[in-house]
């Protein structure tokens, strides 16, 4: 392997790994807040990228129904909570989430087709963003209080919901969106895509705009105070149901805008999100499902480690990805670093 | 002399599975006032507060400014003015003192006239040691340090009535008496307190009114003064040691005798 090929595999690497890196950073987030191991957080990914593509081929916005059929079962366990407790407060911003946000996207979808490139990668963002509390509302508040073990089927199930209604949905065909930057540049005498260094900066960005959110702001304060004690959170007037919708929608707008990044690089099927999602899920357990820095680290090594392995033996780079889990946990267990599940 | 009513309870009920643990109570809290639950372990004092502060399902009524008849969900209650420091402080550990009492603003974020900066520095005013101790993350106070946290994380909510659970649980009596005294002076701040303490004489002697609880119902209730010298309470919470409340300069006359509850009223 000569020295331009190591740079390539590099590069190759660098961009996939920083697309693991924000999504082991939603499911460290999305674990430490709700306790739930988000196996659909790949699935934002797919269908940002799949409803992007959908757009340029001037197709019909099949994320659309997803949006409007489980806003519509958001919003009737609301009226049913509501009714049971005789009152109609929070309705308004049920109506509002549930119901006009998702028909008032789905119409602009509609139009999608027309629309210039930027306000279609807006309006597409906006959409998955939008599912994320909706899912949360449907299939995860109801049982907020269950067992990690519970919220984890109920995720697995979740998933399989998903990646069914996308096949029939997207249909079975891969896609790719237009390169967002065409060209390349030198760096120390290696040619560097200009793609790949938007990919890098742009998770580097999004990892920074996160850490001031959750270092800086009172939300993301309320949020990280929810993962360490979610009843003094309570107590404070921080409800879970809350809690849990706004980190759904911070999941899924950062799977979409990996989506984003990733569909120019990469073919993206209707179920490609659970393998990037899996990826994702090798760094974050590299940080214990607790430590954002940890994860992070351990997402890049992966999108390293299979980048070369996909030189040296193509055929496995999965098993050789995968297979990483074992001595990972191995050795997590050893350092029994175990997440803090408070007394509950 | 009898101010006004700020919250009440009327026949309050808690199941745990089919065991029910409060049979239904009745009390009654006036703004201003600290009203004490003087009762033995297990008696259902913890359950009084959890369910007043909508953390367990219940039944029976309870009043409130401003509170419509639906069941309030936390949040609400909090809104409304309720504030419950628990037995267990529920502190966030990791996090440093000034981000919980910032945290213990979250529910009146957005309100007009309500400065996060102004009543962190009450706090501060209040326990000075919190301020000294700002940048240092809450698992590392002491446990009196902890238990003014706990108290200045529910004071920046500007809480009508604060639900304090053993606040001196597992503290020095030196401490002890510090935090009951922190709480005396909050009274003169306007906040009315409903006070659970394992002591029962400090809880008696700062409260202006108090109830005797025994498994999950009222046995005996009256002024505090006149409960410190009840001949059961005596026997049963303060010790042998008979209890001579200092009398009070405001009221020369003798109080009022505790009325008796029986179990079924
Ligand atoms: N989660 C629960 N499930 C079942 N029973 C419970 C539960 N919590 C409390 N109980 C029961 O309800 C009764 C009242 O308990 P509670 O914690 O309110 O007592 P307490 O007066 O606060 O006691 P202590 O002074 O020890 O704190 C007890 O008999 C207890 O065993
Ligand atoms: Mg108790």
């Amino acid at each position: 392997m000569d020295l331009s090929i190591f740079g390539f595999l590099v590069q190759d690497g660098l961009a996939t790994g920083a697309v693991y890196v924000l999504l082991a950073v939603c499911l460290v987030m999305v674990f430490t807040v709700t306790r739930i191991v988000l196996v659909p957080q790949g699935e934002f990914v797919s269908f940002a990228a799949l409803t992007l593509a959908g757009f340029e081929q001037r197709q019909r916005p099949g994320l659309a129904w997803i949006l409007l059929i489980a806003g519509g079962i958001a919003f009737a366990m609301e009226l049913y909570g509501a009714w049971r407790r005789r009152t109609r407060r929070g309705l308004a911003v049920a109506a509002f989430s549930f119901l006009a946000l998702p028909a008032a996207l789905s119409a602009a979808a509609l139009a999608g087709n027309a629309l210039p490139w930027a306000a279609q990668v807006l309006l597409t963002c906006a959409m998955v963003t939008t599912l994320g509390p909706i899912l949360y509302r449907v299939a995860f508040q109801p049982m907020a209080m269950a067992s990690p073990l519970y919220l984890l089927i109920a995720a697995i199930a979740l998933h399989f919901v998903l990646v069914g209604s996308g096949l029939y949905l997207f249909g079975p065909e891969g896609v790719r969106t237009a390169a967002i930057l065409d060209g390349s540049t030198e760096i120390l005498a290696m040619p560097v895509a200009f793609q790949t260094l938007m990919i890098v900066a742009a998770s580097l960005a999004l990892n920074l705009v996160l850490f001031a959110f959750f270092g800086f702001t009172l939300l993301g304060k309320a949020l990280r105070a929810t993962a360490v004690n979610r009843r003094g959170a309570q107590l404070v007037g921080i409800s879970p149901d809350y809690a849990g919708q706004v980190t759904f929608a911070l999941a899924a707008a950062i799977g979409a805008l990996s989506g984003i990044l990733i569909g120019p690089v990469t073919t993206i099927y209707y179920d490609s999100g659970f393998i990037l999602g899996l990826k994702g899920f090798v760094g974050a357990i590299i940080g214990g499902l607790a430590a954002y820095p940890a994860a992070a680290l351990g997402a890049l090594a992966v999108g390293l480690l299979e980048a070369f392995s996909s030189f040296w033996a193509s055929a496995y780079k999965e098993v050789i990805v995968f297979t990483l889990i074992v001595p990972i946990l191995l050795w997590r267990s050893y350092a029994h670093l175990t997440v803090d599940d408070d007394h509950e | 002399m009898t101010a006004n009513i700020l919250a009440e309870t009327e026949d309050l009920r808690v199941c745990y599975g089919r065991v029910e643990a409060l049979h239904g109570l009745s009390i009654r809290i006036r703004e201003g006032q600290i009203v004490t639950v003087v009762g033995a372990n297990g008696a259902g004092k913890t359950t009084l507060l959890s369910a007043l502060m909508g953390l367990l399902p219940h039944t029976g009524r309870i009043a409130f400014p401003r509170w419509p008849t639906a069941a309030l969900s936390v949040e609400e209650r909090i809104r409304a003015g309720l504030c419950l420091v628990p037995e267990s402080r529920d502190l966030f550990g990791t996090m440093p003192v000034e981000d919980n009492l910032r945290l213990g603003g979250f529910s009146r974020r957005g309100d007009r006239g309500y400065s996060a900066g102004q009543s962190l520095e009450e706090v501060f005013a209040l326990f000075p040691r919190l301020k000294e101790r700002r940048r240092q993350t809450a698992n590392t106070l002491s446990g009196g340090e902890r238990q003014m946290l706990a108290l200045g994380r529910a004071l920046m909510a500007k809480p009508k009535l604060l639900m304090l659970d053993e606040p001196s649980l597992g503290l020095a009596p030196l401490v002890t008496k510090e935090i009951i005294a922190a709480v005396a002076g909050l009274r003169d701040h306007g906040v009315s307190i409903l006070l659970i303490e394992q002591n029962a004489r400090a809880a008696l002697a700062v409260a202006d009114h108090a109830y005797v609880m025994e498994t999950g119902s009222i046995m005996l209730e009256g002024p505090a003064e006149a409960v410190a010298r009840d001949p059961r309470v005596v026997d049963s919470y303060l010790g042998a040691r008979k209890a001579d409340p200092e009398p009070s300069n405001e009221d020369a006359a003798p109080a009022p005798h505790p009325r008796l509850r029986t179990a079924g009223s």
